[in-house]
């Protein structure tokens, strides 16, 4: 990695380490996030991670406060994930439109237009909208929680805090995303047949004749789950971020920031993975 | 098991009549370089209440962690009703929790959940054989006898510090605690609310016969609510006994500590 790059990545330090910006050498704030900070983060995250699995997986279950989650992680990001969607079909439409009229494939439209929603524009607008608004959520609650001591009187109530916030909130983000993500596509395809249609005579049973012609589950369950793990990212850093905050109203505010940061990084590059991962396995 | 957890401050199988309900053994902790507690020790009787007194630092709200277990020691033995609770799983810590009743600095209060939800918060998950009409008269009864019996749909955010202390210490209260610990009970608030908390607490004492464990800058609340003091100052028991014994103590810090506070 270039001396360029490690300073790029060295920027993030202070989001891993939930600590405010160093004052010290940019080469040295690199080398050491790359050597420890960045390793020691994951590790915890880690750990974190089988310490939430651990109590989720046991009784007593929580099931009021997870209920409560999926209203609050799904029903009120339904709105936005919707609009988001629905402005993101129309914009591919119009934008496909001339493009794809210019190299005379404008029969081909409908279906370029399912095929980009569907497979990657709809889940990862999802995971981005949710990472932004769900992800700042969980990690400023959590955090405001964590300073104001709420957490540790949980605690100290003999319950488990890992299970009753954590565990809730990660499983319902996971349950959530891919049911958001439908929803972001239908209202995708649909607004970007009524812009489609604005331009030129087309029904919508046209539209989704010619746009599902030939495709199967394949083509869709595959691109729909992985946002699962999507919201088992957002929900996972979030949750992280927020329960290991320190310092009072500044580090309420820097959970808030890292949570979506970190969340939409991940959820970018986990992307990557999955994309060849369902290549590979669903051709 | 059950039984256990319904009558808490019935004796354990290990335990004698003389077992003290909180027992600190040469209990040692650290942050770092900073020796915060080095080898302290005392006990605490079923009944009694103990004001812990001391510098800010010293290591008196830390001492209070270690014994409810959100923090665990370098060294020495926290014992509950006889029990060490170093080395014990989760499960069998919260089984220990149970209890103990703690009121936070801040009184700590769920700030997403109304007064009644907070008090029912402990019933909800501890007393699940307890119908809802049966927690909600429990929950009444709670903020009755702390004299927030008015309040039950009130935000935290919308109460005075005092009230928020006296909700969090019916919320303590929930689970019927053999031992309480207050962290700066009076702390923030005026002469008449202080006066007002110290009141309640000893009312409460009265009534429940709890292990208390009071740790506070306010003399004259650990004067009024405590049976015996005792006096932290680096990370060590600098005295011990009744405020007179105290009082006529010859050691300097003693004497410089209570001139001032």
């Amino acid at each position: 990695m270039s001396d360029r790059k490690l300073l790029a990545v060295g920027g993030l330090s202070p989001l891993f380490s939930g600590q405010p910006l160093s004052l010290s050498s940019p080469e040295r704030t690199a080398s050491k996030w790359v050597s420890t900070e960045f390793l020691e983060w994951f590790g915890e995250l880690g750990f974190f991670f089988w310490r939430v699995v651990r109590a989720g997986v046991t009784p007593p279950f929580e099931f009021r406060e997870l209920f409560r989650q999926l209203d609050e992680i799904g029903s009120k990001s339904l709105p936005l994930v919707a609009l988001a969607g629905a402005a993101i079909g129309v914009v591919l439409s119009l934008e496909s439109v001339q493009s794809m009229t210019r190299f005379g494939a404008k029969s081909l439209l409908p279906a370029a237009l399912v095929y980009s929603v569907v497979h990657e524009i709809g889940p990862i607008t999802t995971a981005l909208v949710v990472s932004g608004r769900v992800g700042a959520g969980i990690g400023a609650e959590l955090a405001s929680m964590k300073v104001t001591e709420q957490i540790d009187a949980i605690e100290a109530s003999a319950v488990n805090p890992y299970r009753l916030l954590a565990a809730t909130r990660i499983l319902a983000c996971t349950l959530m995303l891919p049911l958001l993500t439908l929803a972001a596509d239908a209202c995708g395809l649909v607004m970007g047949w009524v812009a489609l249609a604005s331009t030129e005579p087309l029904s919508f049973h046209q539209f989704i004749t010619s746009g599902f012609k030939g495709a199967d589950f394949n083509d869709f369950l595959p691109p729909t789950f992985k946002t699962a793990v999507f919201g088992l990212i957002i929900g996972l850093v979030a949750c992280f971020q927020g329960m290991r905050t320190r310092g009072g109203a500044e580090g309420v505010g820097r959970a808030a920031t890292s949570s979506v940061v970190l969340s939409s990084l991940f959820v970018i590059l986990a992307d990557v993975v999955l994309v060849k991962f369902i290549i590979i396995f669903f051709p | 098991m059950a039984t256990t957890e319904q009558f808490p401050t019935e004796l354990q199988a290990h335990e004698t009549k003389d077992t003290p309900a909180v027992a600190i053994e040469d209990v040692c902790k650290s942050f770092g370089t900073q020796a915060v507690l080095s080898g302290i020790s005392f006990a605490v009787s079923r009944g009694e209440t103990l004001a812990v007194l001391g510098r800010s630092g010293s290591g008196k709200s830390v001492l209070l962690r270690l014994i409810i277990g959100l923090q665990t020691s370098d060294s020495g033995a926290v014992r509950i009703h006889g029990e060490d609770i170093a080395g014990l799983s989760l499960d069998q810590l919260n089984v220990i929790r149970k209890k103990m009743g703690f009121l936070f600095q801040h009184a700590a209060l769920y700030d997403s959940l109304t007064v009644e939800q907070n008090v029912a918060f402990p019933l909800l998950h501890h007393r699940k054989e307890m119908s809802d009409s049966e927690q909600g008269e429990r929950v009444k009864q709670l903020l009755a006898e702390v004299g927030m019996e008015g309040h039950l749909d009130k935000m935290p955010s919308e109460l005075s510090g005092g009230m928020q202390k006296r909700v969090g210490l019916a919320r303590a209260l929930a689970l019927e605690p053999g031992i309480l610990l207050l962290d700066e009970p009076t702390a923030g608030l005026d002469p008449i609310s202080s006066a007002e908390i110290d009141d309640l607490v000893l009312k409460l004492q009265a009534e429940h016969q709890m292990a208390s464990i009071v740790v506070t800058h306010d003399l004259h609340s650990a004067k009024t609510i405590a049976d015996r003091l005792i006096l932290l100052n680096q990370g060590n028991v600098t005295a011990e006994g009744t405020f007179q014994e105290l009082q006529s103590s010859n050691d300097e810090f003693v004497r410089e500590f209570l001139k001032h506070s």
